[in-house]
């Protein structure tokens, strides 16, 4: 038995084991049996002991704890902040209302995508959430574009908590009955337990939840209390990718980097209706020409017919066989028994329904071009 | 007297004579998690000791299957194909993975079950 493939999750580990940040939850994690592992330089929790399949099937059922403290938090402070980031981000920045979060990109001037990351205005400061691989490219850049009145504060001594699942608003209900009235990407400042939290309701599973930041020393105790609630378990990295993946969101590296889009990687809705007038945020000249010829290529989703799944790195073959993409995430969907996946297809093979193979093993695997998500979003409307 | 013996690829063969049953240890089905998907070799098919000859894959991973040994393939077991779970509910058992004949290795080339649980140990 030996790993053909690192999966998708591992794609960003680094090889150096030694020397593996740990989040302030870690001590908690191995009490609770979880295998850890390598990601983006953090021992991060795989699974526990219930395994991938159960913690993805309860988190759609119930709901889940994850930890996902490894992912870079900073403040944005001072004057005109909103109009800094914006030379930054094709989102509208400036018409983000208080207490609202917004997802938006990093974008490179060629159009590429540096990242893709979270802004939440909090009245006097917009808190950022990016991803763990990228926090350090991500502040740096930042930080080398801000004009002198505004500040990057980065919070390294922060945990994050996701509370995901249809449950998720009821258990945090018990800790602040205010919070279940949080509308979906609105955010607030609470007390749990006593700490100061910033809750965003907002995640990465398609289920309705929250995103919860709190200081490091707080976060045990909170993730402690979440999880004797009789609903919640804790979840993995392991299902937290399958999980997105059933909700056709995008894992960065993987099925978005600098050699895509916002326009191919179907994002196009991320880029503010004022900010399509002006088209002034990096690689707007090359993302406007897209958006208004058409792309050369899409993010589709795919099923894959049978049971074997087609994962990332796959080609993509069309029916005289030759290759017209390629997979960059697959798994199989606990909640579909089936296997399912995202990738890239020339535009004309992009509609719903195009028939295709997929080579896995050397051997064309038939699959078809299919609607995202692969599970409908039950976000709170 | 049917003996069995290990890898350090976590597989377990039984050897009775020229026959070999092929399955994967608890150790490895823990490893891989819950199964969704297994592959066999055809029937027939002659392996030499090392080729893959079957990819089990977990929801999140992908990972092959060796021939422990040289022979051919003389039987398959269709029920992990139909429910690949059963290999992480009885893998010694239930959970076999295919059956090699005409198998001359000699056993003291693999580990038996004190030197492989050594070799877990180690891991």
């Amino acid at each position: 038995m030996t790993d053909r493939r690192e999966a998708t999750l591992e794609r960003a580990v680094t090889e150096a084991e030694t020397e593996l940040a740990r989040t302030p939850l870690d001590a908690l994690h191995r009490r609770l049996g979880a295998r850890m592992v390598p990601f983006a330089g953090y021992a991060m929790p795989l699974q526990y002991e219930a395994g991938i399949m159960a913690e993805h099937l309860h988190c759609r059922a119930e709901a889940a704890l994850f930890d996902v403290s490894h992912m870079g938090q900073a403040s944005l402070e001072g004057e005109a902040a909103a109009a800094a980031l914006e030379r930054l981000v094709p989102g509208d920045i400036l018409g983000l209302k208080p207490w609202r979060q917004r997802y938006t990109l990093l974008t490179d001037d060629a159009g590429g995508i540096l990242d893709d990351l979270m802004i939440a205005n909090l009245g006097a400061r917009f808190l950022l959430i990016v991803n763990a691989s990228r926090k350090a490219f991500d502040f740096a850049h930042i930080a080398a574009a801000l004009p002198a009145t505004v500040r990057l504060v980065p919070h390294p001594d922060h945990a994050l908590l996701a509370l995901q699942g249809p449950a998720a608003a009821r258990v945090l209900a018990r800790l602040d009955p205010g919070l279940a009235a949080l509308p979906f990407l609105g955010v607030a400042e609470a007390r749990l337990l006593g700490t100061r939290a910033i809750i965003a309701r907002s995640g990465y599973t398609g289920e309705d939840g929250f995103e919860i930041s709190v200081p490091a020393e707080a976060a045990e105790r909170l993730a402690s209390a979440l999880l004797a609630e009789p609903e919640v378990r804790p979840a993995g990295l392991g299902a937290r990718d399958s999980l997105r993946l059933e909700a056709g969101l995008c894992l960065y590296g993987a099925d978005i980097d600098t050699t895509t889009t916002p326009i191919e990687a179907g994002l196009g809705w991320t880029i503010g209706k004022r900010r399509r007038l002006a088209w002034d945020f990096p690689g707007g000249a090359a993302i406007r020409a897209q958006h208004d010829h058409g792309p050369a290529r899409l993010r589709v989703g795919i099923r894959p017919e049978g049971r074997a799944p087609a994962r990332a790195g796959a080609q993509l073959l069309d029916a005289s066989g030759a290759e017209i993409g390629g997979i960059t995430s697959g798994c199989f969907s606990p909640s579909l028994n089936a296997p399912i996946a995202m990738g890239y297809v020339a535009s004309a093979f992009a509609p719903e329904g195009t028939k295709l193979a997929a080579l896995v093993r050397g051997k064309p695997l038939p699959c078809a071009v299919a609607p995202m998500p692969f599970v409908p979003h039950r976000y709170l409307r | 007297m049917p003996e069995t013996r290990y890898t350090k690829d976590h597989e377990w063969v039984r050897l009775d004579g020229t026959t070999a049953t092929v399955g994967i240890t608890d150790y490895a089905q823990q490893a891989l998690g819950d199964l969704v998907f297994v592959d066999l070799p055809e029937p027939g098919r002659t392996v030499a000791a090392g080729d893959t000859c079957a990819v089990v894959e977990s929801v999140k991973a992908a990972s092959d299957i060796f021939a422990p040994v040289a022979g051919h393939v003389a039987a398959v077991n269709a029920a992990i194909v139909d429910d690949p779970s059963l290999v992480n509910r009885d893998p010694a058992g239930e959970g076999w993975f295919f059956r090699l004949e005409g198998v001359t290795a000699d056993p003291s080339a693999l580990m038996d079950e004190a030197a492989y649980k050594a070799f877990l140990e180690t891991l």
